[in-house]
């Protein structure tokens, strides 16, 4: 029941985010706006946690009763679980602290073969080659990097720990939402072909088990279940009345705070989204150079960055429960500076928005993120492409928007240009 | 083959002995320098590509800055290739699969921490790793026919029979790691004029836990640090005739400078040509640099380079049957073109971040001792890069790297009597200079030489030997206020 009322909330946020923007007419507060977002990023955390309890529950009930349909109710909770998450990215280009934790929970791309079996008709390597089942759920011990890694035990623990303990920077390639979605999904062997990952339900039942070790695999996910709420509800707290990174948003200077948000959503929007995330697999055209490549999910996961850039700028964030977040805006400040400005961002957002819904409405009429890259389609490169260039014109006028309030420097990944105005003025 | 080699070395006596000739004549008169005023621009190391923004620990990731805005966006995605972080075959992601079997970093910006300088690890194994390090690695010539491939510059070195050039320290699941480096240092110490007494330390280097066997009796080993990425592409854009022109392999104006071009195979073309990348200057293009990293460090098959298992042997078999990576897409490679393409702009366009301070007077005054003492004879100054229609933020650009880009022998201390290509044993390429001010903020540490054993400026002058010996008595018998004018004018760089 609770999963169901999740869905249609889900469901509807998406039909609802162009109703246009409204000031509220007032002149808020710098400090007012700063805390409304540390609230926006509280509110966030908070409902990514809600939704990946939902989807524990949604796995525990799929390991009792390896069914088809509970298998589908699991992916369908993970790609729920995923809505408000994406939102919360926008927090964490300007917050180091939501930086440094990001890779536990998002770390891309995966692994896939150090944790389950994997596909063997890869190149033109025999099965007998018994380096494809060097993997974590099918031995009990494994040998990496020089050293003998007692695996027995699938736990929270070894995944966080044991596993990263030496590569301290590229930890947890084992674990976060990628490490669930593969778990659910497997390998999309789809290519630019229709169709995601097919990981048959027999793979959790430990009676009649499809890809072997099921009672590990399922030691896998849980734990990797396990990890991902215990940071979420680490980062809620982090946002909480007492948190260090609510602190370091609102403790310094206003400048400072400001920045912080326009830095976000100006990484977010630019570098990491535009660049890193949607021009590169365009340039490769690389099926599953894309974010949730085992799901096809990835349309939503790009529409959710672009909303949650749009909500830190509005003020507005539509809760898991269909409440409104509203308070005092980033928007509204800017306004009562340079409604010029403030009207040129809106815009742009709008814009970028109805550029990703188009992603979506593609997708979801049968056409996957990853066909839409394909090599040779050239009518899905176009879409692609468009929202791309949304997002860097919505680029443009955040940083217009530094510079209209007066803030002097801006490191927003990836672009130089942004904190010289006179180079913004030499691009528009 | 060989009539190149021979016509580039003809090439280098000739334009080297004309060079000296010129230098002999045109030696600057250091007392015409106005050193009580900065140079115009000379804030702006890397000309108009220089970064201005502010100072922090991401100063070395910024763009050049006089690129327009949509090219920075394929910056970006360039980034994007140099942070990527690489999984072991077969993987859904087949634009990120083949790392390995065996590696030293799984993702290039692993070794090139905040696009800066590595480190040597601060413990050894287990307690750290040393992942911004690395150990090269080969034998001496074994037989009159690797001698041959040796001095036509075929091959740079002999690789270890199973090692191969490089130790892996690390390994993808159902692989050996291939050793780890443990480094014991002991004091060395050095008395400078007013009795103040500097302790170096000097790195004694082996490898434990190796996973393929004993190696060679003869191996030779070569520790290096991850050099600083900022100024790649604009050392590239140096005419071949402005660093030649320096040369003076025989040292014929007697100031007992050599300064020997590091000629190496251009892999693309197969001539000779200059080299510029790397300690030892072995590799004459940043592309080429980029490939031979992606395949040693990272295992990876490019254009250039095309073995999957990167620097696996024929005495480690397991390692060659290990899946590949390699994609139709990618031209049956695990990095292709397109891929190295964006990483050859990334790495063309990180900005030299602009000098702080200088017009500070104890900045001028020290900037006047790196003249007067020799340094900036061979951390040459400056220069203005040549044109290419393909590359205009990087053209025409008054730039001051402090580099000649050339070979000195620099004396028993900080040999490594491991050859490579035109490279001796003792002989290093000048390093760059710039932004090794900010070596502190962006990494973190001051440790600098090839394997990182100075610990600050000083130590870093004083291991200086061989060529640059008798610059560096002149440091030693310095005033300490000299020296520290000195320091503060390379903090400023």
């Amino acid at each position: 029941m609770i999963l169901k009322r999740v869905f249609l909330v889900s469901i509807l946020s998406v039909a609802s985010v162009f109703s246009s923007i409204a000031h509220s007419g007032t002149n808020p507060t710098e400090q007012s706006v700063l805390e409304h977002y540390a609230n926006i990023a509280q509110a966030g955390y908070s409902d990514s946690l809600t939704t990946a309890k939902l989807l524990e529950k949604a796995v525990d009930q799929l390991v009792d009763k390896p069914t088809l349909k509970n298998l589908n109710v699991a992916r369908q909770a993970w790609v729920v679980s995923r809505a408000p998450y994406q939102q919360t990215e926008v927090f964490r280009f300007g917050n180091p602290i939501v930086d440094d934790w990001e890779g536990k929970v998002n770390a891309w791309p995966l692994d896939e073969g150090l944790i389950d079996y994997v596909a063997t008709n890869y190149g033109d390597v025999s099965e007998e080659n018994n380096l494809y089942s060097a993997n974590i759920i099918a031995n009990t011990s494994l040998q990496l990097s020089g050293r003998t890694i007692d695996t027995s035990d699938i736990t929270p623990a070894l995944l966080s720990d044991t596993l990263h303990e030496v590569d301290d920077v590229e930890a947890n390639v084992a674990t976060g939402y990628h490490a669930i979605e593969f778990l659910l999904w497997g390998q999309d062997l789809n290519g630019t072909k229709a169709g995601a990952g097919n990981r048959p339900v027999g793979d959790y039942d430990t009676q009649n088990c499809t890809g072997g070790n099921c009672e590990r695999r399922i030691q896998f996910i849980q734990s990797a279940l396990q990890l991902l709420i215990t940071d979420l509800e680490w980062m809620v707290n982090q946002w909480g009345p007492t948190g260090e990174a609510r602190a370091a948003v609102l403790d310094a200077e206003s400048n400072v705070g400001l920045a912080m948000i326009l830095t976000g959503m100006g990484s977010l929007s630019y570098g990491e989204l535009a660049g890193e995330r949607m021009k590169l697999g365009l340039m490769l055209h690389d099926p599953e150079e894309e974010h949730d490549c085992f799901s096809d999910n990835t349309h939503y996961s790009h529409y959710y960055d672009a909303l949650g850039i749009q909500n830190v700028y509005t003020g507005r964030y539509q809760r898991i429960n269909g409440k409104l977040l509203e308070g005092p805006s980033l928007a509204d400040l800017v306004n009562a500076k340079s409604p010029r400005a403030d009207k040129a961002l809106l815009t742009k957002l709008d814009l970028t928005m109805s550029k990703m819904q188009i992603l979506v409405n593609t997708a979801i009429n049968g056409e996957a993120y990853d066909q839409m890259i394909g090599s040779g389609n050239s009518e899905g490169n176009a879409k692609v492409q468009a929202a791309i260039f949304a997002l860097t014109e919505q680029t443009k006028a955040i940083g217009a928007v530094a510079i209209a309030l007066g803030l002097d420097s801006l490191d927003i990944e990836g672009s130089d240009s942004l904190d010289n105005p006179k180079l913004i003025s030499m691009v528009q | 083959m060989l009539w190149r080699v021979f016509l580039a070395q003809v090439l280098t006596v000739i334009v080297g002995s004309t060079l000296s000739l010129l230098t002999i004549a045109a030696t600057p008169d250091v007392t015409q320098l106005k050193f009580y005023q900065p140079a115009i621009d000379e804030h702006l190391s890397g000309g108009s590509a220089t970064s201005l923004k502010s100072i922090n620990r991401n100063s070395f990731s910024h763009a050049s800055q006089n690129l327009k805005f949509d090219q920075e966006l394929n910056f970006k995605v360039g980034n994007g290739m140099f942070r990527k972080i690489w999984v072991s075959a077969p993987a859904s992601t087949k634009a990120s699969d083949g790392l390995g079997p065996l590696f030293n970093a799984k993702s290039c910006q692993r070794c090139h921490l905040k696009d800066g300088r590595g480190h040597p690890p601060k413990a050894n194994w287990p307690e750290d790793n040393a992942v911004s390090m690395l150990f090269q690695l080969s034998i001496p010539a074994q037989s009159q026919q690797e001698q041959a491939q040796l001095d036509s510059l075929e091959i740079p070195v002999i690789p270890e029979p199973t090692y191969g050039t490089q130790l892996q320290d690390f390994s993808i699941k159902g692989h050996k790691a291939e050793g780890n480096i443990q480094i014991k240092y002991e004091k060395v110490d050095v008395l400078l004029s007013d009795n103040e007494l500097i302790t170096l330390r000097k790195p004694n280097y082996n490898v434990v836990n190796l996973g393929y066997g004993p190696m060679h009796p003869d191996t030779l080993f070569s520790a290096r640090v991850a050099p600083p990425m900022i100024g790649l592409g604009l050392l590239e854009m140096i005419t071949e005739v402005d660093i030649l022109t320096q040369a003076d392999p025989d040292d014929l104006n007697n100031d007992g400078i050599s300064g020997r071009p590091a000629w190496s195979r251009n892999r693309r073309t197969q001539d000779l040509q200059l080299g510029r990348f790397g300690w030892k200057a072995g590799q004459p293009t940043l592309d080429q640099q980029n490939q031979v990293a992606f395949n040693g460090d990272i295992g990876l098959s490019t254009p250039l380079q095309s073995a999957p298992s990167g620097d696996c042997t024929i005495n480690q078999d397991v390692c060659l049957l290990a899946p590949s990576g390699d994609s139709v897409q990618y031209e049956d490679r695990e990095v292709g073109q397109i891929m190295t393409d964006l990483v050859l702009f990334y790495t063309q366009n990180l900005a030299v971040p602009a000098r702080r301070n200088v017009g500070d007077e104890t900045v001028l005054a020290g900037k006047k001792l790196f003249y007067e003492t020799g340094c900036v004879t061979c951390h040459k100054a400056s220069y203005t890069t040549g044109s290419d229609d393909n590359k205009k933020a990087l053209s025409n650009q008054k730039i001051w790297p402090y580099t000649d880009l050339l070979l000195h022998d620099m004396g028993e201390g900080l040999a490594d009597n491991r050859s490579e290509g035109v490279a001796s044993g003792r002989e290093w390429r000048t390093p760059p200079l710039w932004g090794i001010g900010l070596t502190q903020i962006v990494n973190g540490h001051s440790q600098f030489l090839h394997d990182g054993r100075a610990r600050g400026f000083l130590e870093a002058i004083l291991w200086h030997g061989g060529e640059a010996h008798l610059t560096k008595q002149k440091v030693i018998e310095m005033t300490s206020i000299q020296r520290k004018s000195l320091i503060t004018f390379l903090e400023s760089l």
